[in-house]
């Protein structure tokens, strides 16, 4: 067997550029996925119009003054404004593609804010020539837009709570100019209470000041309830969020975790698929088995080349990754078990892609489009197809080695990913069922 | 092919001189619901020459791959005095990637040949490889590739070699250097068993002939005497193969 794997590192020697593709393609594979998974889309551009003159662009609300601008600035986190000055210069720039969208801030928004008699309002236009970035644009203006309302209504709520409380305990309170001091309802209260204790009881005037006080008490019992009244109506529904199943997985680990996935696959697959159709191939196979090497010892150690190769590139491309991304060294341990039990899967997968394509380039070709497919069902999350289809793609998943090797990578890279154990487990039976897959479909080889 | 003999491999060693070389006794083999070898028995002895002839699809390359011990028999059995024999496929079984030298190597390695470098530097030297020895496979010849097939068959020093339409591929030059080796080494007591659809080339390089049709061994004996037999003596040995074999039903 030492010879063979000799032989095997020879020739891949010889085929320096076959080997530069097998290691660079699913690397690169391997990153393009990795960043698309750990960073969200960038900040889409977005034409700005502001039509409110600068010195309207203030809110006056309950005598308070709000500067607009503090909520124009937490929709500008969520995109890349593009300020215009008119509004069909805003069209143009979105018709020709320069920006994605327009959001058009009318002159009277402050006013009609200030007013707090009428709803303002914003334009927004949008490109639909692309639907998928249309229906993005407008979803990020939306939520955005949602979230400035929310926090607008929040200001709105806050100063009526102010006024309840000086109409309930008094103050003053500043208008056109003047300041006039609020007497409250509380203290109203306690003079009519001053007032009718003085008055003789079979006074004229009882009967009237006992039910003003008797209004006054009932008004202060129902407004000490409105500040709480007036949350729920500003806000609601609120969002408590709590995360299920699925362990706390930073993003970038996971996608590390998806890169190094897609990389053993690759490698060792094509590796070992083509390295034992390469022994039919060349015919040696029949010279092979006729006493010099055993069908299973032959097997064993495409698996086992093809899945120490591999598990060689991806060490280093995780290490390589280590360097750049937060993971934690000391798990390496976890890390070298969970690679070598996917590469092993994968190889002895591969093996049996091998005897079944009998041909390097239908092995080869055979075994890439088996990879892409089970790398795309292992990703599926749940809810994103229909139920039965979900259970479908979960019980292909767990007879294919990507999904586990992921868990496993998972596992080793997190702390919070979830035990080990299973996912090795889950390789090891898989490893030895595809092998003896690939011993089976040997019967047919030479 | 040089036809050298072999320096340090001493072909057919280890066989008794007494017995035959090559036994086959009833062997049968099917594939599915196809008879491909019905009980063919035969003897052949050191040193001796033979060609294995016959239609398409008469089941040579089952039965010397069943020779070779690449497929078991399903019944009957064969046996092989002196070891298992050596076996040169059609198709030239070695590594397109690897030298001359590479593969010959790797294979007496696996051969678990006592002395590997020595039996390699001996092998290219019968073989007349010695000058393209870091040569790739891939840039030789289909002659030289087929010496090469042949030298790795001989690695072991078999005292039988099977080989399977040795000539198929070759030119006429590289056919007559071939045969020239092929007879050389029987001359020195290498049993050699090769099929071959040329059936001048059998009637040239045999001392005997064994024809296989339908799976069944119809024939055994020299080619003169299949050409008495037909009662074909002024035609051609082939116009006298092909009358045998029309003469019984195939």
């Amino acid at each position: 067997m030492r010879w063979l794997a000799l032989k095997d590192l020879q020739i891949l020697r010889r085929s320096p550029l076959l080997v530069g593709l097998l290691v660079v393609y699913p690397v690169l594979i391997a990153l393009l996925i990795g960043l698309a998974l750990s960073r969200g889309p960038d900040k889409p551009k977005v034409a700005f119009v502001n039509l409110v003159p600068e010195a309207a662009s203030t809110i006056s609300l309950g005598g308070e003054t709000v500067d607009a601008s503090s909520y124009a600035n937490r929709l500008f986190e969520s995109i890349e404004p593009v300020r215009v000055d008119t509004r069909a210069e805003a069209v143009d720039r979105v018709r020709s593609g320069d920006v994605l969208g327009a959001l058009i801030v009318p002159e009277d928004i402050t006013t009609k804010l200030s007013s707090g008699l009428e709803s303002a309002e914003v334009e927004v236009i949008f490109n639909n020539e692309d639907p998928v970035k249309g229906r993005f644009v407008e979803q990020i203006i939306n939520s955005r837009l949602a979230d400035a309302n929310v926090a607008l209504s929040d200001k709105f709520r806050q100063i009526a709570v102010e006024d309840i409380e000086l109409l309930l305990e008094g103050g003053e309170l500043d208008l056109f100019g003047r300041t006039l001091n609020i007497l409250g309802l509380r203290r109203t209260g306690q003079l009519l209470e001053r007032a009718l204790a003085s008055l003789p009881a079979g006074a004229p005037e009882r009967q009237a000041l006992e039910r003003v006080r008797n209004f006054a008490s009932l008004a202060v019992t129902n407004l000490d309830l409105a500040g709480d009244i007036l949350g729920t109506v500003a806000q609601p529904v609120r969002v408590k969020r709590t995360a299920l199943d699925g362990a706390a997985t930073p993003l970038n680990s996971f996608a590390v975790a998806v890169a190094v996935a897609i990389s053993l696959m690759f490698v060792t697959m094509l590796l070992a698929s083509g390295m034992l159709a390469l022994e039919r191939e060349e015919g040696a196979f029949t010279r092979l088995v006729r006493g010099l090497v055993s069908r299973t010892a032959l097997l064993a150690e495409k698996v086992v080349l093809a899945a120490g190769c591999a598990f060689a590139v991806t060490l280093v491309m995780l290490c390589g990754i280590a360097l750049l991304v937060d993971l934690e060294w000391s798990r390496m341990p976890l890390w070298l078990a969970a690679l070598a039990a996917g590469a092993l899967a994968f190889a002895a997968l591969g093996v049996a892609v091998g005897g079944v394509a009998r041909e390097v380039r239908a092995a080869s070709l055979l075994a890439f489009l088996l990879s892409l497919p089970m790398a795309f069902l292992a990703l599926v999350p749940s809810g994103a197809v229909s139920d039965g289809l979900f259970s479908v793609v979960r019980v292909v998943s767990a007879l294919l080695p990507f999904k586990p090797t992921l868990d496993a990578l998972d596992s080793a890279l997190n702390a919070a990913g979830g035990g080990i154990g299973p996912p090795l487990a889950h390789l090891l039976a898989l490893t030895l069922a595809f092998a003896a897959l690939g011993r089976l479909a040997l019967r047919r080889f030479g | 092919m040089a036809a050298s003999p072999p320096a340090t491999a001493q072909p057919g060693a280890t066989s008794t001189a007494a017995g035959p070389a090559l036994v086959a006794r009833g062997a049968g083999k099917r594939f599915g619901s196809r008879h491909a070898l019905r009980g063919v028995s035969f003897e052949i002895a050191r040193g001796e020459l033979v060609a294995l002839i016959g239609p398409n699809g008469a089941g040579k390359t089952t039965l010397l791959s069943i020779l070779a011990g690449i497929h078991p028999p399903d019944k009957g059995s064969v046996d092989a005095a002196g070891g298992p024999a050596g076996w040169v496929p059609q198709e030239a079984a070695i590594y397109s990637k690897l030298s001359v030298a590479e593969n010959l190597r790797l294979f007496a390695r696996l051969e678990g040949v006592p002395d590997p470098e020595a039996t390699v530097a001996a092998m290219l030297d019968q073989t007349g490889l010695a000058d393209r020895a870091g040569d790739e496979v891939s840039r030789l010849s289909g002659g030289n590739r087929q010496r090469v097939n042949i030298a790795v068959g001989l690695l072991a020093a078999p005292a039988v070699l099977l080989l399977d339409e040795p000539s198929a591929s070759l030119d006429p030059r590289q056919r007559e250097r071939l045969w020239a080796f092929l007879d050389t080494l029987g001359e020195q007591g290498t049993t050699v068993m090769y099929s071959t659809h040329d059936v001048g080339e059998a009637e040239r390089h045999a001392d005997r002939l064994l024809v296989l049709a339908d799976g069944e061994l119809v024939y055994t004996g020299t080619p003169g005497s299949l050409t008495r037999e037909v009662g074909a003596s002024g035609l051609g040995f082939e116009a006298a193969f092909v009358r045998f074999l029309h003469e019984r039903g195939h």
